[in-house]
């Protein structure tokens, strides 16, 4: 719930409010576009929509172009991947988004509604990369990208495998790549160089052949990936599914909530779990709060359970994840 | 192709103890490039991340990995059969 604003909060929304109204230009909608004000009167920040952070070459060109022409002469790159271009004067909104036009280009979304989602290069090129990121990305910011929540942002993010450089444990909603090995025990030579790949001391050799500890596998398919005589071979792909992340003054950590999901059924969480979002939140909260609110098992049977999704219940079963580092209180 | 047991005697030997990722992948490419697709290569390799890293680099290549055995002084020993041109 929105707490009573303090007098100096209420003091510059009333001038916030008197500056739009003698501009004529509404602030709430322009952010809600893209533009964001600025310290300096009369300027924005451009955001734009840069979807997994591409950007062909045209567009850069067109970027640097509008920052020379109605900017200060640079960008800024977002931690969301996002080119800005800040000091564009409200007078030039209407050239920018021409210009904009002009490479098929448009600005991002701010406010209570679903981001620009991010992502790493995954498989495209990059040899760790277990899923296609940049593909599932660019269709997630297609079908959803500026949907209204009712309440406050909503995070997407896509990392191609464990190593999570796009920090799905921080996310709304998170999908890291996973790869699921099998041993084909005939072809095995015993070289043990799967053991040697494996960063979790999952496998170990047994009569001559490696066996696995499942309680400490994270699926990152490095034991596959190295394996000279496709003895060790992928079984199936698929995404880890982290909900209830958020950055900020109070930061969250995900919960893995399902496993090895396929593309449509990261579409169908997508849909599903802000359906859900919009009735049982309350207010400008994250649904983070209200996964912690209402507990993670109304989201898990609610939204998981019926999409027929391989769903990670059990406390235990999420430890793996975290068996470094100090995530203190887990 | 001679033989040492039942592995093949490589046609040529590459001593990458104390040699850095990515270097001591660089030079085990640069030797098989100066080979004959079909001939052996022998490389020597720390443990740690040489071992994770320079086996499945060399698969990335489309070589093959035909022998991996552990040598006295904890480093590994690796033939790898030139396959791709």
């Amino acid at each position: 719930m929105r707490e009573t604003d303090t007098p100096a909060m209420e003091g510059l929304k009333a001038g916030l409010r008197k500056e739009s109204r003698k501009a004529g230009l509404d602030f709430e909608k322009l952010k809600s576009g893209g533009f964001i004000k600025q310290t300096q009167k009369d300027l924005f920040t451009v955001r734009l929509r840069c979807p997994g952070g591409k950007v062909s070459a045209d567009r850069l060109r067109k970027a640097a172009e509008i920052a020379e022409k109605y900017g200060q002469g640079e960008a800024h790159i977002s931690v969301r991947q996002s080119v800005e271009i800040p000091y564009v004067s409200y007078k030039h909104f209407d050239a920018a988004n021409a210009a904009l036009a002009e490479v098929g280009w448009s600005v991002a979304s701010c406010g209570p509604r679903i981001r620009v989602p991010t992502a790493c290069a995954g498989c495209t090129y990059n040899p760790n990369g277990i899923t296609d990121t940049q593909g599932v990305c660019a269709e997630v910011d297609r079908r959803y990208f500026g949907t209204a929540t009712g309440h406050h942002k909503f995070k997407i993010s896509f990392s191609g495998c464990p190593i999570d450089c796009f920090r799905t444990r921080e996310m709304d909603l998170g999908f890291q790549g996973v790869m699921e090995p099998e041993l084909r025990e005939g072809l095995c030579t015993g070289c043990e160089l799967c053991v040697k790949s494996c960063e979790e001391n999952a496998l170990r050799m047994e009569n001559e052949l490696p066996i696995r500890d499942l309680s400490k596998c994270n699926q990152c398919g490095d034991c596959v990936k190295v394996c000279p005589v496709d003895a060790m071979v992928r079984k199936r792909v698929g995404w880890l599914a982290r909900v209830g992340g958020k950055h900020g003054k109070h930061p969250y950590v995900a919960y893995e909530v399902a496993n090895f999901l396929s593309n449509d059924q990261v579409y169908a969480l997508i849909e599903k779990t802000v359906e859900w979002y919009k009735p049982f939140g309350q207010g400008r909260e994250r649904i983070g709060v209200t996964i912690e609110r209402l507990g993670l098992d109304s989201y898990l049977d609610q939204v998981v359970a019926p999409l027929g999704l391989e769903a990670i219940r059990d406390p235990k079963e999420r430890r793996k994840y975290y068996t470094r580092g100090n995530f203190y209180g887990v | 192709m001679a033989y040492e047991g039942d592995r093949p005697m490589p046609d040529a030997r590459l001593d990458l103890r104390g040699v850095l990722c990515p270097i001591n992948f660089v030079q085990a490419k640069l030797k098989l490039e100066e080979m004959e697709v079909g001939q052996v290569l022998e490389v020597v390799l720390d443990d740690g991340e040489p071992m994770r890293n320079v086996p499945r680099s060399i698969k990335e290549e489309g070589q093959r990995i035909i022998d991996v055995g552990k040598l006295p002084d904890s480093t590994y020993r690796l033939l790898v059969r030139k396959d791709t041109e």
